[in-house]
């Protein structure tokens, strides 16, 4: 797995990547209470902001890890936003995208590197 | 946050691992372990404990209490004369131009009258008390007692353990009562819209008092996280965003508040501050009202949405004031200000959120029964 600073994990499979939120984002966030995720087929670019995520607390934004393509969204979490709280690094991914370059993913943090970041 | 307040129970807050966070000058704990939405719900079905303790105990004093009680009349819209020992009211203090400058109960406890305030205005309630009322009337503000809450329909058998006398008390009603040891002062009050009580207690006595409740299976402790989501859900005003120096009560819908001794026609007509406005408005309606939203999606519509009478429309009818999710319904839930003319229940608004229009229909307050004990 690949982390981003902004608290996403990056999984490859096949010739895409799963995207979705740390347990640490998780916990930060508190109960996950709405979701808004992009349209299959958008491209997107690194930092866009692309789904909404709205817990009891306040309202964030998850941004694009980088360039690509959406092909796929967890449609489950819109209708269960507490599944994120639930399983935030396994089944409660948010979407999955095929990026143009995938050496761009050398670039982010391994799992030891994320422990360091978030200290 | 070296510059913020603790309360008596800030330690025990840290020991039962609360997220400590700046509120109204204060550390204080904005949720604990369990989380903001099991917290909510735990406190309506069984019972949860607050700290409340950032907020302002005042006692107001004369050599007659009826000189102390008509000396509050000059600065709030309700009947203070009329109120009865053992009794609180709910009341507000007004400004000239008829707005709220604060939220308040006040206590009738026999020789002298018990004023609650908020913890972001007690400086400002403490300052305005003493220009209108002293020398005739000492103000004190009290500085050696913390105030819990316990709320929830098993906060009577909980507080019932402790000392039987609290199961007898009705909505409102106020009582001296021996707690853990110490000389409290219990009203039947809260602002969850549960049953319960709030519970002031010397500040020597307030981390045992705690832990003795805590100490009971029933009993969680609940942060302001989840304080918020009960107060929206009860339809309960938070002083600063669903009513402010601005807001008339009217306009607020705390009309229900103003006793009829006080309103135009009352032995004891207006003689508080904006009464000419606030009678007037009782009369003839306010131009805009404090309603219930409920947005028809999933998404919240938070403090600051603005709300439009068509997804078309360019001018704002209303804003929201405060807003989330409410565990207990199972959906967003909201409160705001309209035109007059669109506050009727179940009139169709839009809500602009991250530039999208969502509908949301005016929805009865409150969002769930009150479970007091009248």
């Amino acid at each position: 797995m690949k982390f981003t600073e902004e608290h996403e994990w990056l999984r490859v499979e096949g010739d895409e990547v799963v995207v979705g939120i740390t347990a640490h984002a998780a916990e930060q966030l508190g109960d996950v209470v709405f979701i808004e995720l992009p349209d299959e087929g958008t491209t997107v670019s690194k930092d866009d902001e692309i789904v909404v995520i709205e817990s009891v607390k306040a309202a964030s934004d998850i941004l694009a890890p980088l360039d690509g393509e959406i092909t796929e969204v967890n449609e489950a979490l819109v209708e269960e936003p507490g599944k994120v709280n639930d399983d935030p690094e396994g089944e409660s991914w948010f979407f999955k995208m095929k990026i143009e370059d995938m050496s761009a993913l050398d670039d982010l943090m391994d799992e030891a590197a994320y422990k360091k970041f978030i200290g | 946050m070296s510059d913020l307040k603790r309360t008596p129970l800030y330690d025990l807050h840290v020991a039962l691992s609360a997220k400590m966070v700046p509120f109204a000058g204060y550390e204080m704990p904005v949720q604990y372990p369990m989380g903001v939405m099991k917290e909510h719900l735990h406190c309506r079905a069984a019972a949860g404990l607050f700290d409340v303790s950032h907020m302002g105990q005042v006692i107001l004093r004369a050599d007659d209490p009826e000189t102390a009680k008509a000396a509050l009349e000059r600065l709030i819209p309700q009947d203070v004369l009329g109120l009865g020992e053992g009794r609180q009211r709910y009341g507000f203090f007004t400004n000239n131009s008829g707005g709220v400058e604060d939220d308040l109960m006040f206590a009738n406890r026999g020789d002298h009258l018990f004023v609650v305030v908020n913890a972001a205005c007690k400086e400002a309630d403490v300052a305005r008390m003493r220009a209108a009322l002293e020398p005739e009337v000492t103000v004190k503000l009290l500085e050696n007692r913390a105030l819990l809450a316990l709320q929830g329909p098993k906060a009577e058998a909980v507080l019932a353990d402790l000392h039987p006398q609290v199961a007898d008390m009705r909505f409102m009603d106020v009582a001296t009562v021996p707690l853990a040891g110490a000389e409290c002062w219990v009203s039947r009050s809260g602002y969850t819209g549960e049953d319960g009580y709030e519970i002031s207690v010397p500040l020597a006595a307030a981390k045992d008092l705690a832990q003795v409740l805590l100490a009971h299976p029933a009993v969680e402790p609940i942060g302001l996280g989840a304080r918020d989501s009960l107060r929206l859900e009860a339809g309960l005003c938070l002083y600063g965003h669903d009513i402010d120096a601005a807001t008339s009560p009217v306009e607020g819908g705390l009309t229900w508040a103003i006793q009829k001794v006080r309103r135009a026609g009352g032995d004891r007509e207006g003689g508080f501050p904006g009464a000419g406005r606030i009678l007037d408005e009782m009369i003839g309606g306010a131009a805009r009202r404090r309603v219930g939203l409920q947005p028809a999606g999933r998404a919240p519509m938070r403090d600051g949405t603005p709300l439009f009478a068509s997804a078309e429309d360019d001018t704002p009818i209303g804003s929201v004031t405060s807003g989330g999710f409410g565990p207990t319904v199972g959906a967003p839930v909201a409160m705001g200000y309209v035109d007059a003319a669109l506050a009727k229940t179940g009139t169709e608004l839009f809500g602009e959120v991250r530039g999208k229009r969502l509908p949301v229909a005016v929805a009865k307050l409150p969002f769930v029964a009150a479970g007091f004990k009248r």
